[in-house]
């Protein structure tokens, strides 16, 4: 059990795949707009949310990241059609294999928005940044770092 | 083909927890078309693997590979350098490629990865269902090509059973009546004669009741 102090220093390393159309034009916005959001969102762009397969996901948690969040179209807006809804069934998959596996499945999440909303970015990259926070460091991350250290 | 579904993870990784150097082996044939078992199901399997012994600090190497098929000594032998790395080997194939596999390195633990279900069609995405039981003596030019045997819960050849109703099978509402598919089929085929006839009694000793079959073909051997 981690101490509270310990997750409040803690600062996640979260992915963040985001459609060009709409989540990275949203980031883009927040930053025209002066609107600063959490530095622990690495952002990937990707042209559509269908592209995202679970093995980029659970690459991602393999190779440390303490959460990983996929933000597309809003739903029925997807310049692909159903990119959207793909990616949604894809994260729901890596859930449920998080959960086989004994990790919480909230390291991983969907959220939809536009390409106006850049608070809304700012907001959901905050929210997701804080729910990695009350989970605390992945296990991956700290196991890897432990061989790290050994070596 | 051959359709198989996977197996629970939790499954796998209590088969697995002897053993510290695994090999993910998948098969590029009906296992990868059924999405069950192809190169990307290794994958997947084998990181969701590697993260579960990380996040556990239990220390396993997980490798991959993924043959043309596993139930062929030649692709099969394409291993043969690599096995002394692994103490044992999830197989993604059906069952005949673990078993094969297993014949082919005694001494390698060979674990199933995935459950293999029946033979199949792809009848939507994501949508897989049986069609035929390798009864060994085929009857679909007789039952306007919709199969009793592995259709009809009951394998009746001169059915229905009464316990046909609205076209569905008794053994639930969302399982078509074989025979109802059939006598339609058959209807529009203009052949209801084919239905009157009375099915001669099947000889079942080409199926499973005459114990493991075989196929010989004299010409192809060489
Ligand atoms: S009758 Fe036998 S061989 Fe023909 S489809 Fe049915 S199970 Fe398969
Ligand atoms: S209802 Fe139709 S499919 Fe079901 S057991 Fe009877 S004949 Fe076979």
């Amino acid at each position: 059990m981690q101490d509270t102090s310990t997750k409040e220093a803690f600062e996640p390393r979260i992915i963040g795949f985001c459609c060009k159309f709409c989540a990275y034009a949203a980031a883009d916005l927040a930053g025209s707009m002066r609107i600063s959001y959490p530095a622990s969102v690495k952002i990937i762009q990707v042209p559509c949310t269908g592209r995202i397969d679970m093995i980029h996901i659970l690459k991602s948690l393999e190779d440390g990241a303490d959460g990983v969040m996929i933000a597309g179209c809003l739903e029925g807006e997807c310049h692909f059609l159903q990119g959207n809804f793909k990616a949604r069934s894809r994260v729901e998959a890596v859930r449920r294999i998080l959960a086989q596996i004994g990790m919480e499945p909230d390291r991983v999440a969907m959220f939809n928005l536009s390409s106006a909303m850049g608070p809304k970015f700012a907001e959901i990259t905050a929210q997701m940044t804080d729910r990695i926070r009350q989970l605390g460091p992945s296990p991956v991350a700290t196991a890897g770092k432990k061989s790290r250290d050994a070596a | 083909m051959i359709i198989a579904s996977k197996k629970p993870i939790e499954e796998i990784i209590q088969e697995i927890t002897p053993y510290s150097r695994i090999l993910i082996l998948g098969c590029n044939e009906c296992v990868t078309v059924c999405e069950a078992g192809g190169k990307k199901e290794v994958e997947v399997l084998a990181s969701a693997l590697r993260i579960f012994c990380l996040s556990q600090g239990i220390e396993k190497t997980i490798g991959e590979h993924t043959l043309e098929r596993q139930c062929d000594h030649e692709y099969l032998e394409e291993i043969r350098n690599m096995v002394d790395d692994y103490d044992a080997i999830v197989s993604l194939a059906c069952g005949v490629g673990v078993q094969f596999a297993a014949e082919k390195y005694l001494t390698m633990p060979l674990l199933p990865g995935v459950n293999t279900v029946c033979l199949g069609a792809n009848e939507d995405r994501g949508l897989w269902t049986e069609r035929c039981q390798a009864c060994g003596s085929c009857v679909l030019a007789r039952t306007g090509g919709i199969c009793p045997v592995s259709r009809c819960a009951k394998r009746v050849l001169n059915g229905p059973c009464g316990g046909s109703t609205n076209g569905k099978c008794e053994i639930s509402k969302d399982t078509d009546c074989a025979w109802q598919l059939i006598i339609d089929r058959l209807k529009a085929l203009d052949k209801m004669d084919d239905y009157e006839a009375v099915a001669p009694v099947k000889d079942w000793s080409k199926d499973r009741a005459g114990g493991p079959r075989t196929v010989t073909r004299e010409d192809v051997k060489i």
